[in-house]
């Protein structure tokens, strides 16, 4: 099951540049939440703090407070390691591990976190490449393709089945679908709709029209601050703020 | 709207187009041969005057005594396995850690000066790592030995492998270490079964450059290897190695050895070769479809 997110006062870093200024942003359990603005607006690096990836860029840092479900992600002793493997992460462009054959890029947060046995690995596999969607297409080729062979759609299937195999609480997804074919993006937009039955999904997008089909929140960022954050549908049609409604009705950005 | 592309305007443009075209076409080409030629002359040649040589007593028995016709380099052959074993028990790991540290944890002034380091090592004659070899271990130990030759030529292999590492490293895409950051998986487990294991057939290339390089080294074998009439199979007794005996016996003044020194040389370069292929044919069984 899902867990919620509890965001307060988050300010991001890269060098000297504040990138994201005193966030408070509230994210229920078993929902998709979207992220939207226009480019810089910080939502990319907002989503990077939730799982501590931020920091994995040479003098970006970030502080405040983060809770996901019981775990305080920059609390005193919490293990950047220990918080990646609770939130999963999709990236804009899928990034399958290409010298692994399909079953290995799935099995890969597993065995190399020390995950021995053989016969629940296997289960664990292909549970989440049902659940990715992508069971039935490469059932027959686990072992002999790499998973840089398939397709682009099916590669990003591959990057969420991979994410979904280390079973986490929370799915982060910074804009899945931006790389991919209309065809694609569907089944990834389906696929999220099915993932918040299991998930709380956080996911990042510059298209507009995927946000309303896909979250039932959204959260609007402008220049590093979450302008509003409200009912997907609120946002859309009548948005409280005036630079929301010039940004989703095409004004700018 | 017309979807038709719109004819050539003037005829000259496509021409100079078509003989330029050929111009750098054939300019590759001829640089190509360029570069097969000494290659395949060298190669040639050896065959050629060293064919004639080789044969069952040649692979099988150690020198006669000189003067004597007969005898072979068996010695030297299993000699220079022995220390090219040496040499990559000690270039290879540490060539590789260290090309890692340089392209996973060294940017910066450390870093810096350890990639100058290994450039200038890169460059330092082969002798002069022999002769301090030399004098850090024979002299210490008052004889000469096959693992000092290992040593010497352990490490020259270190920097080619080293920074042949780090670039290949260098290479893989930071979005694959991204992606196992996200799945919680720790930086040194990333570095080791994903970023290398992405990198490993550019890695393995540079290590076979660096094992073709010190196979047929002789300079630095000359007072650590010595050198060895007689078998040995001992790393800390003087040991014949088939570059050493090439040298030998080229300028001795018989003929009989200078023909074995043709077919010596020979079956140097046919080792080297063999064994390159043979790490290739290994490494690309694993190979997926797509990779």
């Amino acid at each position: 099951m899902g867990v919620g997110i509890e965001v307060r006062g988050l300010n991001a870093w890269y060098g000297k540049n504040q990138s994201l200024n005193s966030i408070d942003m509230t994210v229920p359990a078993n929902h998709v939440t979207a992220v939207i603005g226009p480019s810089g607006c910080g939502k990319s690096t907002f989503v990077r703090c939730l799982n501590r990836m931020h920091e994995t860029i040479p003098e970006a840092r970030a502080e405040g407070s983060v809770k996901v479900g019981e775990m305080d992600v920059y609390g005193d002793g919490s293990d950047p390691v220990e918080v990646r493997r609770r939130i999963g992460m999709v990236f804009q462009k899928p990034n399958p591990f290409p010298t692994m054959s399909i079953f290995d890029n799935v099995a890969a947060g597993l065995k190399l976190n020390g995950f021995r046995n053989r016969k629940q690995l296997h289960e664990l596999v292909e549970r989440s490449l049902k659940l990715a969607a992508l069971w039935d297409e490469v059932k027959d080729t686990l072992h002999k393709k790499s998973g840089a062979s398939l397709s682009g759609g099916q590669q990003q299937r591959l990057c969420i089945a991979r994410a979904l195999a280390v079973e986490p609480e929370v799915l982060l997804m910074d804009e899945p679908a931006s790389a991919l074919d209309p065809i694609s993006t569907s089944k990834i937009e389906e696929l999220i709709f099915q993932l918040k039955q299991h998930y709380t999904v956080v996911i990042v997008t510059h298209n507009m029209q995927q946000a309303a089909r896909v979250a039932e929140l959204t959260g609007f960022f402008l220049m590093g601050s979450l302008i509003e954050y409200d009912k997907t549908e609120k946002i859309f049609t009548t948005p409280a703020d005036k630079r929301t409604e010039d940004y989703v009705t095409g004004r700018f950005g | 709207m017309s979807n038709s592309v719109p004819p050539s305007t003037s005829q000259q443009v496509s021409l100079w187009r078509r003989l330029t075209d050929w111009g750098a076409t054939g300019f590759a080409i001829l640089a190509a041969i360029l570069v097969l030629v000494p290659l395949l002359a060298i190669f040639i040649y050896l065959v050629i005057k060293g064919i004639g040589s080789i044969n069952w007593a040649f692979l099988t028995q150690t020198p006669k005594p000189p003067g004597e016709v007969g005898g072979g380099m068996a010695n030297g052959i299993v000699g220079t396995g022995l220390i090219l074993c040496v040499a990559s028990v000690i270039g290879v790991p540490l060539g590789i850690g260290s090309g890692i540290y340089l392209a996973e944890y060294g940017r910066n002034r450390f870093g810096d000066v350890i990639r100058f380091t290994a450039d200038v090592l890169n460059g330092v004659p082969s002798i002069v790592i022999g002769i301090t070899v030399y004098s850090l271990i024979v002299v210490r130990q008052k004889h000469f030995s096959a693992f000092s030759g290992g040593v010497a030529l352990g490490i020259m292999m270190i920097p080619t492998v080293a920074r042949a590492t780090e670039e290949m490293l260098l290479m893989v895409p930071n979005m694959i270490r991204e992606a196992a950051y996200g799945l919680g998986i720790p930086r040194w487990r990333t570095t080791l079964s994903i970023t290398l294991r992405t990198a490993s057939a550019g890695v393995i290339t540079g290590c076979m450059l660096a094992f073709a390089r010190v196979a047929g080294e002789t300079a630095p074998l000359l007072f650590t290897a010595f050198g060895n009439q007689f078998w040995n199979l001992k790393l800390n007794q003087p040991t014949a190695a088939l570059s050493l005996q090439v040298f030998t016996y080229a300028i001795s003044p018989y003929d009989d050895w200078h023909k074995q020194a043709w077919a010596g040389a020979l079956i140097l370069i046919l080792l080297i070769v063999g064994a390159v292929a043979a790490v290739r044919i290994v490494t690309a069984r694993g190979r997926l479809k797509g990779a």
